[in-house]
């Protein structure tokens, strides 16, 4: 069931949230709207759930427009950050929701929500309250809540953002091995490009307003479409108009006719990867990326001097 | 069931110690509320209690209690709904005046009951503008009532709704949920504590109002006598001891209505203890 949203222009008061803006979610994609806050990435989401009405354009869902329809009937399954669960509410009676107010059965209810509470493991937890639960449960309940009406979409904002750094990266795998088996199109929203490349097949990049650059995540990060794709999706140095990427410098001890002197500054030991922080003459900072091993061949210290040369570099024509 | 683990875990006081904030809390209470409320008790038990009874059974007592109780009910029942859509309104809705409405709200706690007493009389009396007289019957009992109570609802219901997960309302339309099935499901459940709240203060307030009621009823004994007048009657024609016994009544009334409003709150409320 694909998404395609065409034009759509959203503003709130003179803020221009969304400009023209269009995009194509394959069926059965896992797609992230990856862009810094204010990108417009989580009102993009909100408007293919009618969760807000776009100023201009239109929204199609299983080739279907649904631009004039309420959210109540697109058939959406909806994730918040903040898991907005129905507090008054025990976790069986918020996953049962959707399917209670279609008048589905009993034993049909009973089924489905047992058959969700397993898929995201909390069978023992049925009779407990939101209020009970850690930020990981209660979000893992979001989700069976949404999946609950076998919604055509899956829509999530920022489902992990307020979680801490481990429970997120456990999340992140459980939600990719999730898609892997249902396979339902689903569109996450994030600000953390790492999510977005770990977890998506496509990233649309968004950036004030507008989608810079569409893309596998290797796309975006091996041929950004600009300096702003270029510098967002992973660290970069820039000298003059190149941007290089940290582990595109090549650091030797010995000058020769390409490189340039440069002074190491600070040595980060991050597990196998070793960052080098240097300062060349003129004060320019770079910031180069480089294994354990050649740290130990080069035997860097603070206040050496090496010699640095770009291995691969990007310059964008504007 | 859940126990009210957090509530019995105190956090530790910031430099006063426990005991001297509780005994002062103790001693305030005692000598503002329960030093007069055992000294009715005990005015109203020398009449021993054959009298206490005779007292509280008098015909004139029981027809101006019931008649007490029976308003309070009705006009906790409409305030529960009026006041809730009242700080519904008040909330979610964006009209030209809603700062001066909002204001208005309040009036009813800013004037002296005797003077909202006097308003009723002008406007709904003998000599009504607006050709509808209601005084000296039980109408205008429930009216005065209204009109002093207005406030307590809107002003449990209004904070809730304000700090009510808009999201959550999201979630339910996402899930198909309509307008009325969100109101229904989401939106009422989670402020049925704070209008019991309101309901619970104007309840309280409606049993022992005194100034808005004794001008346009009348105080006609058997037909639009409140409790509070018949009381203020007792005494007026020199028997304290009858006023006293039918103020203990009352006042036992009164406590286990709210103490049964409170456990209904709890209940309502128990999904919110971790």
């Amino acid at each position: 069931m694909s998404i395609v949203v065409r034009e759509i222009s959203k503003s709130f008061g003179e803020f221009a949230a969304l400009r023209d803006v269009s995009l194509e979610v394959p069926t059965g994609s896992l797609t992230a709207l990856l862009g810094p806050s204010g990108s417009g990435k989580s009102t993009l989401l909100r408007v293919i759930a009618g969760l807000e009405r776009p100023d201009t354009g239109g929204v199609s869902i299983a080739e279907e427009d649904v631009t004039a329809e309420a959210p109540q009937r697109r058939g959406v399954g909806f994730v918040f950050q903040h898991y907005a669960a129905f507090k008054h509410m025990t976790v069986y009676e918020n996953v049962a929701f959707g399917l209670r107010i279609r008048h589905r059965p009993r034993t049909e209810i009973r089924e489905r929500v047992g058959e969700l509470l397993r898929l995201v493991q909390l069978e023992g937890f049925a009779e407990r309250y939101p209020a009970q639960l850690s930020g990981g449960q209660r979000q893992r309940m979001g989700l069976a809540r949404a999946l609950a009406v076998d919604p055509k979409v899956l829509l999530l904002d920022e489902p992990f953002g307020a979680l801490d750094a481990r429970v997120r990266k456990e999340l992140r795998a459980w939600l990719r091995r999730l898609h892997d088996e249902t396979h339902t199109t689903t569109v996450i929203v994030t600000h953390d490009q790492e999510e977005a490349m770990e977890v998506a097949d496509r990233i649309a990049l968004m950036n004030e307003g507008r989608i810079e650059q569409v893309g596998t995540p290797r796309d975006l990060y091996e041929r950004p479409g600009n300096e702003f794709v270029m510098s967002f999706v992973g660290p970069v140095n820039r000298v003059g108009d190149a941007y290089i990427r940290p582990h595109d410098l090549e650091l030797c001890s010995e000058p020769n006719g390409s490189t340039q002197e440069a002074m190491v500054e600070r040595l980060v030991h991050l597990g196998f990867e070793v960052r080098v922080e240097l300062v060349r003459d003129d004060g320019t900072r770079l910031s180069a990326q480089v294994t354990r091993e050649e740290a130990a061949a080069l035997e860097l210290d603070v206040g050496q001097i090496v010699y640095v040369r770009a291995v691969r570099q990007t310059t964008f024509t504007s | 069931m859940a126990s009210n683990a957090a509530a019995v875990a105190a956090p530790r006081p910031l430099g006063v110690r426990a005991p001297v904030v509780q005994g002062l809390a103790t001693m305030y209470l005692g000598f503002v509320v329960l030093l007069p409320l055992a000294a009715l008790v005990w005015r109203s038990s020398r009449e021993g209690r054959h009298g206490f009874w005779q007292a509280v059974s008098a015909p004139e007592a029981v027809a101006a209690l019931k008649l007490t109780l029976v308003a309070a009910v009705v006009v906790a029942a409409i305030n529960a709904v009026m006041g809730t859509v009242l700080a519904w309104v008040l909330v979610r809705d964006r009209f030209v005046g809603r700062g001066v409405v909002n204001a208005l709200i309040d009036l009813p706690f800013a004037l002296p009951t005797i003077v909202a007493g006097l308003t009723l009389v002008a406007l709904y009396g003998p000599r009504s503008p607006v050709g509808i007289s209601a005084a000296y019957t039980r109408g205008a009992v429930v009216l005065a009532l209204l009109f002093v109570t207005l406030p307590f609802v809107v002003r449990t219901v209004q904070p809730t709704l304000l700090e009510l997960d808009r999201e959550m309302e999201e979630a339910a339309a996402s899930l198909g949920a309509g307008r009325l099935t969100v109101f229904r499901r989401i939106v009422l459940p989670n402020l049925v504590p704070a209008i019991l709240s309101g309901v619970a203060l104007a309840y309280a307030r409606a049993i022992g109002e005194f100034g808005s009621v004794v001008l346009i009823t009348g105080n006609l004994p058997f037909k639009t006598e409140v409790s509070s007048v018949y009381i203020y009657g007792q005494i007026q024609s020199g028997a304290p001891g009858t006023a006293a016994a039918v103020s203990v009544l009352l006042l036992s009334i009164s406590l286990g209505v709210l103490l049964l409003i409170g456990a209904v709150r709890r209940w309502a409320w128990r999904h919110d203890v971790g």
